[in-house]
């Protein structure tokens, strides 16, 4: 049976003992009398006897030290005697206040599982398995050996529940000691459970968000809510969807592809002033039925233009170049599923009116896929507008066997000068993709200019 | 469906199961000649005679024992409290010798009794008649705890409770006896013991509340709801077992609970809740679980320090407040 030797009071005064020198160290043999240690008290130094014999076990103070009355100093009895219950029991109590220590002294006697000390010798008495891991948060989970309780019998399977062990919080003992150690002055980031699994979940870092609970706790809105800031390896990866690719698009894909790698392209841009036709317009819109649009403009005055510039107005045919007698002018609908090309036959016949109606009508019947193919066939020159998208300016690919086409951008209020005076102005830029082969820079050119014309003085275009 | 008072679901149960069988006799203060103290057993003296309605005196012990003896022996008492606050007396016969016969004698003696009276605080009666003792009575192994809040939830459970072959505290309310509420009129109507009610859907917040505690849960809950918040009311109906599943499942959802009970805090079924809440939905918690409890203190005579005393729908509105965030 082993003998604690405990700070003895050596005078009437004394609260404590400061050890002066042990003359004893662990395994030394001592008889009912030696004395093993000197003690500074406050009046004087004093030494410490001893009333048993045996082997000194362990000595749990060191030189120097300071040691309340009546707590434990050494452990004297048999050779190999098993004294954890003296240590362990005496160390909690004294050391009440630095519970990790105790940790860390117990695991001599028990490497595998924590001491089982005074507050976790609860109802349960649970098993706690120390994870390896060493990551703080990490280690605050622990497993316990299930419980045999009816209420968790009756518990909902649980989806962490595997091989009878349930996922639990940590013992009250590591709670304590984990928030004496990492107080919120020092990174703990504080977080409702579940914020804490949801930022998880989503592989959001939980320092980077702003906590709205009490003392910045981080609770489920502010997950919900939380965007991260453009970095990376912020991104989030989402799946790939393949798409079928329809007939219109496996149309869209081989003849544009066709055009672009065997028409030479090349592209010239004007800015056109259009005041005038856009007054014209409103003031057309005023004294007719149905309404005429820009692009009914512009395809009337491309219409125009063609009849001038019959080279503009042909095909590439390898060996020949096919001028084409009529002047057929296709445009441009954007449709879910792509884009189709209905054909104004004889454009250049045609008033404004009748162009409103007609564009109208195919558009409508574009839009609804339900054009007949005689409608997008025959074209000899194409309109692409973009201008309602606010589209500035772009470069359209040439619709085959045309030899151009014409991207038109949105209409804009642009300061401009007139006569030496800046003044508010209204301007459109139209640029012509041109086939080299058939037209070249200067006819391309020319072609605009006439355009331009057209569209500055609009009345032109009427007769 | 039937509106009944709630003790008249009482009697009905009592009542359908004494005619089916012959075993099963009441015994209580007044419960015969008086119709009961809260008129309860009207009616029962002049069905089934004085050999199954039996007056006592004022004896709780005495008659606790008589029952336990008598359900040793085969028959199946009915035992009716003035209130569970009279039975402090019987509680040795209850505990000590109800719980623990069936156990003792490795399952061969059958202990089928219903205790049965009202439980809690009826107004200003002061504090030895104001304590809810399901709690308690729930501590131990043992027994059945029932407290219910409405007549259909009585009515079912009190047969299932008089079907039962072990001892079960049925508990109601003084408060309560003249509620009236619809009961299914079919034949056989029973609801089982250990099963929670989810009696109000909503998302936000679980409130568990049973007993007087869940009509003061539904105040809160209408007052909540004008202002936008929707909270999901459980009541367990039976204290023990415990549902536990039920309430796992409407917290995974909410992320967020409050107990109500009319139990001082310590030790009940509040904190019970809690344990079982943090256990089983630790990561589905989004705030602490808070409880309204009646404080640790014993009930005051005073009007305004019992208004006080008393859990009340502002102070479920405060803890579902605290729970959302919202203040």
């Amino acid at each position: 049976m082993a003998t604690k030797v405990e700070m003895p009071k050596l005078s009437d005064t004394m609260e404590e003992g400061v050890i002066g020198k042990w003359n004893v160290k662990e395994g030394d043999t001592v008889e009912s009398g030696d004395i093993i240690a000197e003690v500074e008290t406050d009046k004087a130094t004093m030494e410490v006897e001893v009333f048993d014999a045996g082997t000194i076990l362990k000595i749990l103070v060191d030189e120097g030290d300071t040691v309340p009355l009546g707590e434990l100093m050494a452990v004297i009895g048999e050779e190999g005697e098993d004294i954890s219950d003296i240590t362990g029991g005496g160390e909690a109590e004294v050391e009440v206040e630095d519970e990790d220590e105790v940790e860390v002294e117990s695991e001599d006697d028990d490497s595998g599982e924590d001491s089982v000390d005074e507050q976790q010798k609860d109802e349960e008495k649970s098993e706690v398995e120390e994870e390896e891991d060493k990551d703080k948060e990490a280690s605050e989970e622990k497993k316990d050996e299930a419980e045999k309780d009816e209420v968790k019998d009756k518990a909902e399977a649980d989806d962490e529940e595997d091989d009878g062990k349930l996922k639990k919080p940590g013992s009250d003992k590591k709670q304590k000691s984990t928030n004496g150690k990492q107080g919120s002055e020092n990174g703990r980031v504080k977080a409702s459970p579940l914020a804490r699994k949801m930022a998880e979940e989503q592989g959001i870092e939980l320092s980077k968000v702003q906590g709205s609970g009490p003392e910045g706790r981080i609770i489920k809105k502010d997950i919900e809510e939380y965007e991260p800031a453009a970095e990376p390896g912020m991104e989030t990866s989402r799946e790939d969807t393949e798409h079928r690719v329809s007939q219109m698009r496996k149309t869209i894909a081989r003849r544009l592809a066709e055009s672009k790698y065997s028409s030479p392209h090349y592209y010239e841009t004007i800015d056109i002033d259009v005041e005038q036709m856009f007054e014209a317009r409103k003031q057309l819109n005023e004294s007719i039925e149905g309404k005429i649009s820009f692009n009914d403009i512009i395809i009337k005055a491309c219409s125009a233009a063609l009849r001038k510039h019959p080279m503009v107005n042909s095909s590439w045919q390898d060996d020949t170049i096919l001028e084409h007698g009529d002047i057929n002018v296709a445009f441009a609908v954007a449709i879910d599923e792509g884009l189709l090309t209905p054909v104004i036959r004889n454009s250049d016949q045609k008033g404004l009116q009748q162009i409103g109606e007609e564009s109208k009508d195919l558009a409508e019947k574009a839009r609804n896929r339900k054009l007949e193919p005689e409608q997008m066939e025959g074209s000899t020159f194409t309109i692409s507008n973009l201008g309602m998208f606010g589209i500035e300016q772009f470069t359209a690919i040439i619709n085959p066997p045309n030899a151009c086409i014409l991207a038109v951008g949105a209409i804009r209020d642009v300061p401009v000068v007139k006569e030496g005076v800046v003044a508010p102005g209204k301007r459109m830029k139209v640029t012509l993709s041109s086939d080299h082969r058939i037209v070249d820079g200067a006819t391309a050119a020319q072609f605009l200019n006439t355009l331009n014309n057209m569209l500055q003085n609009p009345l032109g275009i009427l007769l | 469906m039937a509106e009944l008072q709630f003790r008249e679901a009482i009697r009905a149960a009592i009542d359908e199961e004494m005619a089916q069988d012959e075993d099963i006799f009441v015994m209580g203060e007044e419960v015969a000649e008086y119709d009961g103290a809260y008129k309860v057993t009207e009616g029962l003296l002049d069905k089934y005679g004085a050999k199954r309605m039996i007056d006592t005196p004022i004896a709780e012990l005495g008659f606790s024992g008589i029952a336990t003896g008598a359900a040793m022996n085969g028959l199946r008492p009915i035992v009716e409290f003035m209130t569970f606050n009279f039975a402090l007396l019987a509680a040795d016969q209850i505990i000590n010798h109800a719980s623990k016969i069936r156990y003792m004698t490795g399952g061969q003696i059958k202990i089928p009794i219903v205790f049965r009276g009202a439980n809690a605080s009826a107004g200003q009666l002061s504090a030895t008649h104001s304590v809810s003792y399901d709690s308690m009575y729930a501590h131990f192994p043992g027994l059945k705890v029932i407290y219910t809040s409405e007549p259909a939830d009585a009515k079912g459970l009190l047969k299932s409770a008089i079907r039962d072959d072990n001892p079960v505290l049925f508990m109601e309310s003084e408060q309560m006896y003249g509620l009236k509420g619809e009961v299914p009129e079919e034949e056989d109507f029973t609801i089982p013991i250990g099963k929670a009610k989810v009696k109000r859907e909503g998302s936000d917040v679980t409130v568990v509340a049973h007993g007087k505690m869940y009509h003061i849960a539904t105040q809160a809950a209408k007052k909540l709801a004008e202002d936008g918040v929707e909270i999901e009311i459980i009541d367990p109906r039976t204290v023990k077992p415990l549902d536990v599943e039920t309430i796992i499942k409407s917290v995974k959802k909410t992320n967020r609970c409050v107990i109500v009970d009319e139990a001082h805090p310590f030790g009940g079924l509040a904190a019970e809740v809690g344990y079982l809440i943090q256990r089983e939905a630790f990561d589905y918690l989004d705030a602490p679980v808070q409880r309204v409890t009646l404080p640790d203190t014993s009930a005051p005579f005073a009007k305004n320090l019992f208004d006080e005393w008393l859990p009340s729908p502002k102070e479920v509105i405060d803890a579902v407040n605290t729970v959302t965030y919202r203040k």
